[in-house]
Order: structure tokens, then C-alpha cells, then sequence
């Protein structure tokens, strides 16, 4: 039977020859992550399955990254909570702030994910991983507990919905800007329980940064997982990060896809998703009306170095606009080191933006920037719901970080286009 | 299983964040997140919630985080049950995980009114609002998470056969 890359992975977890959609699976996991926020409840459920210690503690990876450095009292307490359990089951792969960073920028730069792998995390945004050729999803506390006791986590196999990519993005385009305008043209809930698959020859020009970006925002179009090929890119960055054997699973030719949306890279422009969904996409040059008072360059969808740069080349000699406030977030240890020695930090911070820890803080409205009643943020983040990032009445717009910076810079929703840079 | 309640009537794509807003993740304390359960789309639910009450909502219930605390919230604000067109499959998982019943029938969730008396039985799918005088039957689950939620939810289920 002819099938698709995420079906001959879960077929291999399961240890099957073949699987069909729909079919309910036990997989055994290559990895199970948590981070302060869902960790603490799973490690209360632990005890439940009667089991001494986790399944393997080299495939268990705990990451405070949501509040911390800790930003209470109750935070640190949570935190406390899933330091003693790493420390109690010996957990390889536990991060303590000053080596942490945003779990979704971390796992891969760490080598810890490799192609065909199946991994699990007790957060929603665990997709990220399909940019390397793993099935990857979120999951919630309970499975997470499971995952860790048993190493096993059940599956509905999806069915698939293949996006074809052809041709090259322009300047000031990016993988957020595709992820976005995709999310616009299927819906918050286009790819229920759906893996979507990226292919096409459109792929090979996509830096693994952007496809990072684009697997990361699976979720919020409902799907299941967000899938790349495997190709030399995805290869070179597993060689330079020290991750395991790859696995390499090919979809074959006359696989069954429910659907297939064929996107030409070159059409795509830069886009800004408007509250309170990411399904509301508009250019980036219909916003000249809509001033902003906050503008966040980070988290796991865009806080890697690329995305930092890309900033840095818009902010490079300008000042962010006198009514707005700019934090930048690297997303990673590695990411900020490298972003210093590189000088971004002298670009970020003569335009005015405060540079930041390694921490996921205002993307939820945890904090590190929260909103008040009635303000706005431009974001390089993944949801801009009722709420999200502060007041009940404040605004987020999800955009790239070349339109994010160039928001900044002029205090409106901006196209980098009309700000530019050299180069 | 039955449950008998009103209705909290919401709409479409009800995320995680509003269900129980991230700046309360501070705590996994069940009480403490119920206090602060629909506070950022229905500052009255707390007050007014009575146990046994049901939700009703349209597609993609509980999109966005993958965080449990939304139905560990839902589940101990006293809610017997939730009704959607469609659930965001996270929280889906979630919710059999740990026994929140939750059913899709997109026709009652059309249909239902916020306030309406309405009783479900868990055995049967049957839904009937009390107040209309209509029924409703809602899809089943496949076997496994019928198994699932007969053993009372992910862990027992796992401690039985693992």
C-alpha cells in the first residue's frame, strides 16, 4: 500500500508494515517533552501508573522555559517541582535557566530530534519538529505522564493534506508569512486532525529556520502535524547539531492525500494575521491605520537567529518609533551568544529595543511585556486570541520579523518594503 | 452515565486562552483554575455555573495551547459535559484522558439555547433538551476510547494494560 511520509513513520513506531488513516496505533515515542507549565501536572499523575521510574531518561526532556527565569512565587514553586523530579529520575536532558531556551528552538539545536523520530510534548507547538522529517505533536499533562512511564502514546493516523511549494519567496518574505497566508486560505481548523504535508521542489528553498517557523504553526490550523521532506538542508543541520541516525521516510508518488493546495512561493507577500484569530491575514500594507504600542521579536515560532537578523537588517541605524516599545527575545543560550558576537545586539539596542533572556513570557501573556486595556502588539508570535498577551481588550498581530521591525520602526503596521534596507 | 444541567451557550473556535487564561498557569491547583474558569469570554460563568450544568458550542472547541489545566478547569467548575460541532484535537484527547465527557453533534450545538434545560446520556449519545421537547443523538466513540473512558480516563487505563 502505497502511503505518506507521516503514515510510514507511525507504521515504524508501531511497529506495523503499513498503517491507514484512521487507524488507532500504540507508537513508541523517541522523545517526551515538558515544560513548567504542563510538567508539574503530569509529574503529580506520574505515581498513578505504577511505574518506579521513567521508561528511559535519555528520552525525556523537561524544559522551564514558559516563566522563567521565575517570574513569582507560584512559578518558581512549579518550577522547583519539575527540577526535583528530573533530579530524582536522573533526567538527561533537564535545562536549568542559564543553559534553558525556548523548547521548540532548543530540542533541535541540542540534537536531541532527528528525522523519522516520534515525539510527543505537553505543548501544543511540539509540531515544530516535522521541519526535520519527525512526527511530532502536542499533546496534554496525562499523555505526557503516559509517555513517560510507558514510552508509548496512542494515534488516530491522520489523514494528509500534501501543499505543494513551488518557486522562490521575494525579499522581505518569509516561512511566517506562507504559515500565515496557509492558515488564511484553510482556516483555524482547515487541517483538523490532519498532518499537513510540505513538498513540491519549492522546499529546497526553504532554510530550515523557515521551515521551523512554518511546522511550528501546524497547530493553528488544527492539524495533527506539519510535515518537510527530508532533503541535504534538513541533512547538513542534523550533521551540525549532533543528532542521532536520521531515519529517512519517503512519501511515495501514488500516496492518498484528501487534498492538495498547490502555493507558489513567489505570490506570497508580507502578511499580518489581525485579532482575535490567526486566520485573518491581510497584507502588510493595508495597516498604515492601525498604530501599535508594542512590538515582540521572539518565541519558538520566530526567536532563532535568522529571524533575529532579518530584524537587525530593518533596524539597522533607526530608531524604533517614540510611542512604541521593542523586545527582542533570542530564543535560545546559543542563539543570544551568537547574536551578540555578531553585533545585533548594538543594532537592537541603539534603535531603542530591550533585549531579553531566553523565556516564551509574553507570547502567552505570561510576562516580559504584557498589554494593557486597549493597546496593541505586532508579534512574531503564533496566537493572537481574546487575550493572549495581556488585557482582555488588548490586540495581537501576528507577523513576520522583518514586518514586526519595520512595524517598530515607523509605530504602524508596516510593510519592511517601505522601510527597506540595503543589500 | 447521565448528566442533567443548563446551558452555557458559546460560539465558534473557543480557545485554551480564554478558557483559563495563561497568567493563571502559575498553579496546577484544580480549585484555583476553576475560579478563573471562561473568565476572558463569560465574566459571569464562575458566579453562575451550578454543577451538572453543560456547555454548548459550535467547531474547534478548546483550540490553541495544549494545556490540560482548559478541561481540568471545565471539568471543576462543576460542568457534567461538553457539546460542540467539533473539538480542537488536543483537547479532545485531553478531555477522554481524563474523563471529562465530551460529545460532537453539530446539530445540538446548533440548535440548544444558552439556559436550556438539557439531560445526555452517556451510554447512548441521546441528547434532549427539556425545554424544546427535541433529541439529538451524538456520534459515538470508536471501542478503544469507549474502553478509555469505561476505565476512567488515561491512567488506569494504562495501569490496567501496560
Amino acid at each position: 500500500m502505497a502511503m505518506t511520509m507521516t503514515e510510514k513513520i507511525l507504521a515504524h513506531a508501531a511497529g506495523l508494515e503499513e498503517v491507514h488513516p484512521g487507524q488507532l496505533i500504540m507508537a513508541n515515542l523517541d522523545m517526551v517533552l515538558g515544560n513548567d507549565i504542563t510538567s508539574p501536572v503530569a509529574i503529580k499523575e506520574f505515581p498513578g501508573f505504577g511505574k518506579e521510574h521513567v521508561f528511559d531518561k535519555d528520552k525525556v526532556a523537561l524544559v522551564p522555559d514558559h516563566f522563567t527565569p521565575n517570574k513569582d512565587i507560584k512559578a518558581a514553586e512549579q518550577c522547583a517541582c519539575v527540577r526535583a523530579f528530573a533530579k530524582k529520575e536522573d533526567i538527561t536532558n533537564y535545562f536549568e535557566v542559564g543553559r534553558v531556551g525556548i523548547e521548540h528552538a532548543l530540542l533541535p539545536e541540542m540534537g536531541l530530534v532527528t528525522a523519522g523520530d516520534t515525539v510527543i510534548g505537553a505543548d501544543s507547538h511540539t509540531c515544530t519538529y516535522g521541519a526535520l522529517g519527525a512526527f511530532s505533536t502536542g499533546v496534554g499533562s496525562t499523555d505526557m505522564a503516559a509517555g513517560m512511564a510507558i514510552g508509548k502514546a496512542w494515534f488516530k493516523v491522520p489523514q494528509s493534506i500534501r501543499f505543494r511549494l513551488s518557486g522562490k519567496f521575494k525579499k522581505h518574505v518569509s516561512g511566517k508569512d506562507l504559515i500565515l497566508s496557509i492558515i488564511g486560505m484553510i482556516g483555524v481548523d482547515g487541517a483538523l486532525y490532519r498532518s499537513m504535508e510540505f513538498s513540491g521542489e519549492g522546499v529546497h528553498n526553504l532554510s530550515m529556520d523557515d521551515r521551523f517557523t512554518i511546522a511550528n504553526m501546524a497547530i493553528e490550523a488544527g492539524a495533527k502535524n506539519g510535515i518537510f521532506p527530508v532533503d541535504d538542508i534538513t541533512l547538513k543541520y542534523l550533521k551540525e547539531h549532533g543528532a542521532r541516525e536520521p531515519k529517512v521516510f519517503v512519501s511515495d508518488e501514488d500516496a492518498e492525500y484528501e487534498k492538495t493546495i498547490d502555493i507558489d512561493l513567489s505570490t506570497i507577500v508580507p502578511t499580518v494575521s489581525y485579532p482575535h484569530l490567526p486566520e485573518n491575514p491581510h497584507s502588510a500594507k493595508e495597516g498604515r491605520n492601525i498604530k501599535i504600542d508594542q512590538v515582540v521579536i521572539g518565541s519558538c515560532t520566530n526567536g532563532r537567529l535568522s529571524d533575529l537578523q532579518a530584524a537587525a537588517r530593518i533596524l539597522k541605524g533607526r530608531r524604533i518609533a517614540d510611542d512604541v516599545r521593542c523586545i527582542v527575545i533570542p530564543a535560545t543560550q546559543r542563539i543570544w551568544l551568537e547574536a551578540m558576537h555578531e553585533g545585533l545586539f548594538d543594532i537592537f539596542v541603539s534603535a531603542g529595543c530591550v533585549v531579553s533572556t531566553p523565556t516564551c513570557g509574553p507570547c502567552l501573556g505570561g510576562y516580559m511585556g504584557i498589554l494593557s486595556e486597549g493597546e496593541r502588539c505586532v508579534s512574531t508570535t503564533n496566537r493572537n486570541f481574546v487575550g493572549r498577551m495581556g488585557h482582555v481588550k488588548s490586540e495581537v498581530y501576528l507577523a513576520s520579523p522583518e514586518t514586526a521591525a519595520a512595524s517598530a520602526v515607523t509605530g504602524y503596521i508596516t510593510d519592511p518594503e517601505e522601510v527597506g534596507y540595503e543589500g | 452515565m447521565k448528566a442533567e444541567g443548563r446551558v452555557f451557550r458559546y460560539g465558534d473556535n473557543v480557545d485554551t486562552d480564554v478558557i483559563i487564561p495563561a497568567r493563571y498557569l502559575n498553579t496546577s491547583d484544580k480549585k484555583e483554575l476553576a475560579s478563573h474558569c471562561m473568565e476572558d469570554i463569560d465574566s459571569g460563568f464562575v458566579k453562575s455555573v451550578q454543577r451538572g450544568d453543560i456547555i454548548v458550542a459550535g467547531k474547534n472547541f478548546g483550540c490553541g495551547s495544549s494545556r490540560e489545566h482548559a478541561p481540568i478547569a471545565i471539568k471543576e467548575s462543576g460542568v457534567s459535559c461538553v457539546i460542540a460541532t467539533t473539538f480542537a484535537r488536543i483537547f479532545f484527547r485531553n478531555s477522554i484522558n481524563i474523563g471529562l465527557p465530551i460529545l460532537e453533534c453539530p446539530e445540538a450545538s446548533q440548535e440548544i439555547q444558552k439556559g436550556d434545560k438539557v439531560s445526555v446520556d452517556f451510554s447512548t449519545g441521546e441528547i434532549f433538551d427539556e425545554t424544546t421537547g427535541k433529541k439529538y443523538k451524538a456520534e459515538p466513540f470508536p471501542p478503544f476510547m469507549q474502553n478509555l473512558i469505561a476505565a476512567g480516563g488515561l491512567v488506569p487505563y494504562i495501569k490496567e494494560n501496560y
